[in-house]
């Protein structure tokens, strides 16, 4: 039996672990293990006293237990016990058993503070060695609030012991770590600064490590440990190898301390002290000198010290990024680095370039390296290597070199790792954007993408490119030559499909002229995959071929063909049987000149922040994107320039009333067609801005496209941002009856929403986008309840980033419960600095009662008769007023579904009024409600009547809906 | 957690927190140490060490020693049949996590003597009091020879009831520079 002999073994456990090596299976393992369960109890529990011995040898064995995997329930008050030990041993394992199976039982808690406080008094080191120990392994609140107080007082007492100190200063540190709030800073701050200083290095290196962490949340507290820092790095790297004694690792002088001493500086600017500055300047140049020198051993021990030094120090100039000269040499070491036989300094020379080629000072030379880079991706045996390859070339990358990078990555995805696959896609698609000087390159590069790794393609990638396209109108054309051809391809990619058909839908009429992509041959080509298609791409494809109808009338009877087959008109799915039925209605009813207007191109999407670049960042978290300020600059130089068409192209489909701008146009085949979905308000708004996410964003007239025509126009609000809530009554009552839109627009900002409810609930995006080229900082949106509101309406939301870059847009989601009728709306106030000035402005948020609407269907004998329960006065409210808005019966009838109810059609015996039925949903309560609306068209009156069984309700209900007349 | 590190010097970098957590198991996946200096739930740490036990090994010979893992990165090398991983944040400096590594492995040396995974196994207690010497909160206390003159006098407790050989610990004060 190997090495139980030694020292204080215990012979029990020794046996007892070589028996759980002997079993053969898991169960004699499971078998053994609970036979000593039971003799362990059974031992805690007998008569006898157990000895120290005894008990720590069963506290061990439960350990060991433990730490095969299995729950352990018993033996914490005997390892407790063991703590109040005077044997040192007997102590050690109590203390251990304590860290690793620490339970929240409160009682225990206090024992073991106890015996941690006896320790701690006990002006022995090594007990207080083992407090220490134990308070930083636990690490949790309880020990935080119990100690943080006392251990600074160790660390700093003149009479602590030197190990003490080290152990102190360590424990502090993770103390603080999971407790900031709990570490009282004090008068000891300072003191601790000063161990800097302090003759014993292992005191240095402990406090280091404290002070590094401390100064990174109070830097200017602990600002006088960079001079201090600096004098005892500089003592460290001109000191012989010999000098530190036993500080010195395979020759290298304290290779710990320095790095720590170079971590430190990290959390500070350069020193602005000139001698202090030229001190550290000269430790720099002299860590970059000696990594020239001869090595003075072959271990590999020596090689990693002494590079592990050089690597932080590369890692202070590059955080400086203020010296020109060190920035250069840095990176030529590198350069040697990456041609090095050891894979580790190739992987971390790839990985410390990275971050060097976002410095202005040495971007150029970082991409003279750019040959060894991509032969790295090309050779090298190990995935991560490669990965760090991929990102330097990522990082290196700009207009000189795209070209030639991008397809070095292309070529790589082919035989790339799947998984790193993803990223390079994302990495692909934003330099061939952020460089694209042609953008039928640009096309190109996105279409190789889909090819090569189609299902790593995610949806930010196809969107982008499609908004790209109807952004830039140099390129439609090639585009859609070019999908064309690709869809040729036997077998090609589900988002090639849903690129090639979003393309050719908009676009497919500027390749129409050649006889090889005829109208005909361009739908067979998208129909022959119609059937190898999700069902998302199948409602894409549908919405092209109504988009055909319009482009090339000489092929609507096939199409049409298609629509009304059963497949299409019966298909299972709900959302393409509501397409092929709506679309075959609409291209048998509607005029041309209507469906030209219904089914114009789509205008060119708002600037706003690359979808790619915002998934890589959450991908990646931060350091790997580096120049986002450049890519936003460049792109909004590419792009802007062809904004301006949008209002023109939109101005064609405005109407007054914004809600119903698309329905109005398209009336007369919608009151004949099948019963309108109950839950839509207008009804060719829904099918696009409802369905499945993946159509969404593109569909055309969708309402979520924020540069919308009448939302453009309709500027009601003020434009500068005062600290008053922003009334915009207008804005508010428009979305009463749609849920889509822009809410608020000035110079500065622009909210736009987009929510939806069902029942009781209900989940409202907003999305906050920065109209300016400046950051705003600070950014705090706050939805507001008054109290009257708050016990009625439950809202949650998360916070933003308090930073918006310029021409960026941030989402903000709101959770919204309705407990029970509210009258009020809640207030979205937002905050922040724009420039020099400080911004405050409130906005009605629409959330109103009517949303959580819920449409009934009832026949006429049913109305009237429930018409006639609800006649107490109470219950119904009346209102008279005059039209504001021309009184078109097909506009009020899409207003009432958008309101939320039911409209019954053929109730009322009297054909020119309109009824609706339904019932809103609130936590506590369902209230149905009644709605009757009697136009006077000579008069421009309306009359509308609302009964309910709550009067609140009525009233609350009859003055929105007035408002929308 | 999107902290971008786009400005030069006016706002401090994230400086790392340390070692995460250290793992020692053998080839054949055998778990022999865990060391861990952040809070877990029991469930997701053996969660964790499935899946880290899993990469090593599937590691081939020859490649580096460092592995991107979620948020971290892995630092790991092998001496002979056993594994020993550590999980440093991305910013920590890897070589030194390597040397951080080789200090214990000798440390272990100096006390049992041409160490073995035996040794570990059958003396599990005290590979993990050698470790709490070494490293607290997942921070190198002291890199010294000091805890090499302390080790017999920590494990050999018959020598040192009350603590009163301790001492000789303080003997090896360090020469200041």
């Amino acid at each position: 039996m190997p090495a139980v002999s030694k020292g204080d073994g215990m012979r029990g456990l020794a046996v007892f672990i070589s028996d759980i090596r002997n079993c053969k299976s898991k169960e004699a393992e499971i078998k053994r293990i609970n036979k000593e369960l039971a003799n362990i109890r059974s031992k805690f529990k007998g008569d006898k006293a157990l000895d120290g011995y005894s008990k720590k040898k069963y506290v061990c064995k439960l350990l060991f237990i433990f730490l095969l995997g299995h729950d352990i329930d018993f033996g914490h008050m005997e390892a407790v016990n063991l703590l109040s030990s005077n044997r040192y041993t007997e102590k050690q394992i109590g203390y251990l058993f304590i860290s690793v199976l620490v339970n929240s039982n409160s009682e225990l808690i206090r024992l073991i503070n106890n015996a941690i406080k006896n320790d701690l008094a006990s002006r022995n080191p090594t007990f207080m060695g083992l407090a220490l120990h134990c308070i930083a392994n636990v690490g949790s609140r309880e020990m935080a609030e119990a100690f943080a107080g006392e251990i600074p007082k160790i660390l700093v007492a003149g009479d602590t012991m030197d190990s003490v100190k080290q152990s102190a200063a360590l424990c502090l540190l993770r103390l603080y770590r999971t407790s900031p709030d709990l570490v009282p800073m004090g008068d000891w701050t300072s003191r601790v600064v000063h161990l800097l200083n302090d003759q014993h290095l292992g005191v240095v290196t402990a406090a280091t490590s404290l002070i590094t962490t401390l100064a990174q949340k109070n830097p200017e507290e602990f600002k006088t440990s960079v001079s201090l820092a600096v004098s005892r790095l500089s003592r460290i790297v001109t000191s012989a190898s010999t000098d530190l004694q036993d500080y010195t690792y395979y020759f290298v002088p304290a290779p710990w301390l320095s790095v720590k001493l170079l971590r430190l500086l990290q959390c500070y600017p350069p020193p602005e002290d000139p001698a202090v500055r030229g001190r550290l300047t000269e430790c720099l140049e002299t860590i970059l000198n000696k990594a020239q020198e001869p090595p003075k051993s072959k271990k590999v021990q020596h090689s990693n010290a002494k590079n592990a030094v050089l690597f932080e120090a590369i890692s202070l100039i590059i955080h400086h990024d203020s010296e020109p000269n060190l920035l250069v040499r840095a990176c030529n070491q590198l350069g040697q680095f990456l041609q090095h036989r050891e894979t580790n300094l190739r992987y971390l020379a790839l990985e410390s370039m990275c971050t060097l080629a976002s410095s202005e000072f040495s971007h150029e030379a970082v991409k003279t390296h750019i040959e060894t880079v991509i032969n790295a991706l090309k050779t090298e045996r190990d995935v991560s290597v490669r990965q760090r390859a991929v990102d330097l070339l990522y990082a290196m990358c700009d207009r000189s070199n795209a070209q030639q990078i991008v397809a070095e990555m292309l070529n790589y995805l082919e035989t790339a790792d799947y998984s790193i696959r993803e990223e390079i896609v994302l990495k692909v698609a934003i330099l061939a954007e952020k460089y694209a000087v042609d953008y039928t390159w640009y096309v190109d590069t996105i279409l190789n993408l889909i090819r090569i790794a189609g299902d790593y393609v995610s949806e930010e990638v196809w969107y982008r490119v499609i908004q790209i396209v109807i952004n830039r109108d140099d390129v439609q054309g090639y585009a859609a030559k070019t999908v064309f051809e690709a869809l040729q391809a036997p077998a090609c990619h589900e988002n090639l499909v849903k690129v090639g058909g979003y393309i050719l839908g908009e676009f497919g009429n500027l390749i129409a002229g050649d006889p090889r992509s005829s109208p005909l041959i361009q739908f067979n080509l998208l129909h022959s995959k119609f059937h190898l298609c999700s069902v998302p791409t199948r409602a894409l494809l549908l919405s092209t071929y109504i988009k055909f109808v319009n482009l090339f009338p000489e092929i609507k009877t096939t199409i049409q063909d298609v629509l009304r087959s059963d497949s299409q008109l019966k298909n299972a799915d709900v959302e393409l049987q509501q397409r092929a039925v709506e679309y075959l209605r609409l291209s048998t009813i509607a005029s041309t000149d209507i469906l030209a207007t219904v089914l114009e191109e789509m205008p060119p999407f708002p600037e706003r922040e690359s979808s790619i670049l915002a998934k890589l960042k959450k991908k990646k978290g931060p350091g790997t994107v580096t120049d986002l300020e450049e890519i936003k600059k460049e792109r909004s130089s590419d792009m802007n320039g062809s904004a301006e068409p949008a209002s023109v192209n939109a101005s064609a489909v405005s109407t007054p009333s914004p809600s119903a701008d698309l329905l109005g146009l398209g009336a007369a085949p919608l009151t004949n067609s099948a019963p309108p979905p109950s839950s839509s308000g207008s009804l060719l708004v829904d099918v696009f801005s409802d369905s499945a996410s993946a159509v969404a964003p593109l569909a055309p007239g969708s309402d979520d496209n924020f540069a919308s025509p009448d939302l453009a126009s309709s500027e009601v609000v003020s434009e500068e941002p005062a600290d008053t809530v922003h009334d915009a009554d207008e804005l508010f009552h428009k979305f009463v009856c749609k849920n889509n839109g822009v809410l608020f627009e000035n110079q500065l900002l622009q909210i736009g929403l987009k929510s939806e409810f069902r029942q009781n609930l209900g989940r409202m995006f907003i999305f906050y986008g920065n109209k300016t080229s400046t950051q705003f900082l600070n950014f705090t949106p706050t939805v507001i309840c008054s109290d009257d509101l708050q016990p009625s309406l439950n809202l949650q939301t998360k916070p933003v980033d308090p930073t918006v870059d310029g021409g960026a847009q941030v989402q903000q989601v709101v959770n919204i419960e309705c407990v029970s009728d509210f009258m009020e709306a809640p207030i979205l106030n937002i905050q922040f600095r724009y420039g020099g000035t400080f911004q405050n402005l409130s906005v009605k948020l629409p959330i109103t009662l009517n949303k959580f609407f819920q449409p009934t269907e009832m026949s006429s004998q049913d109305f009237f008769q429930r018409w006639k329960q609800l006649s107490n006065p109470k219950q119904e409210v009346q209102n008279i007023f005059k039209a504001k808005h021309p009184m078109d019966a097909e506009i009020t009838k899409a207003k009432i579904i958008g309101f939320g109810s039911a409209l019954l059609e053929e109730v009322d015996p009297n054909p020119a009024n309109f009824v609706g039925a339904g019932i809103i949903h609130t936590k506590t309560t369902q209230i149905g409600c009644l709605l009757r609306l009697e136009p006077n068209l000579q008069a421009q009156m309306y009359r509308l009547t609302l009964r309910t069984s709550k009067e609140a309700v009525s009233q609350r209900l009859c003055e929105l809906l007035s408002e929308q007349f | 957690f999107l902290y971008l590190c786009l400005s030069k010097h006016c706002k401090p970098r994230c400086l790392p927190e340390g070692i995460h957590f250290i793992l020692l198991f053998s080839r054949q996946g055998k778990l022999r140490l865990q060391k861990w200096y952040t809070t877990l739930p029991d469930k997701e740490k053996k969660k964790i060490v499935r899946e880290i036990v899993q990469i090593v090994l599937a590691r081939h010979q020859k490649t580096s020693s460092f592995v991107d893992w979620k948020d971290l990165k892995l630092v790991y090398k092998r001496y002979a049949s056993l594994y020993f991983c550590c999980a440093i944040e991305d910013q920590d400096n890897e070589l030194l996590t390597l040397e951080v590594v080789h200090r214990y492995v000798e440390l272990l040396d100096r006390y049992f003597g041409n160490v073995c995974e035996l040794d570990i196994i059958f003396n599990f207690e005290k590979a993990y009091f050698i470790l709490d010497e070494f490293i607290i909160g997942g921070e190198v206390q002291d890199t010294s020879k000091r805890i090499w003159e302390l080790l017999p006098f920590l494990l050999l407790s018959s020598l040192c009831i009350d603590g009163k050989a301790s001492t000789s610990a303080n003997n090896s004060r360090a020469t200041g520079i």
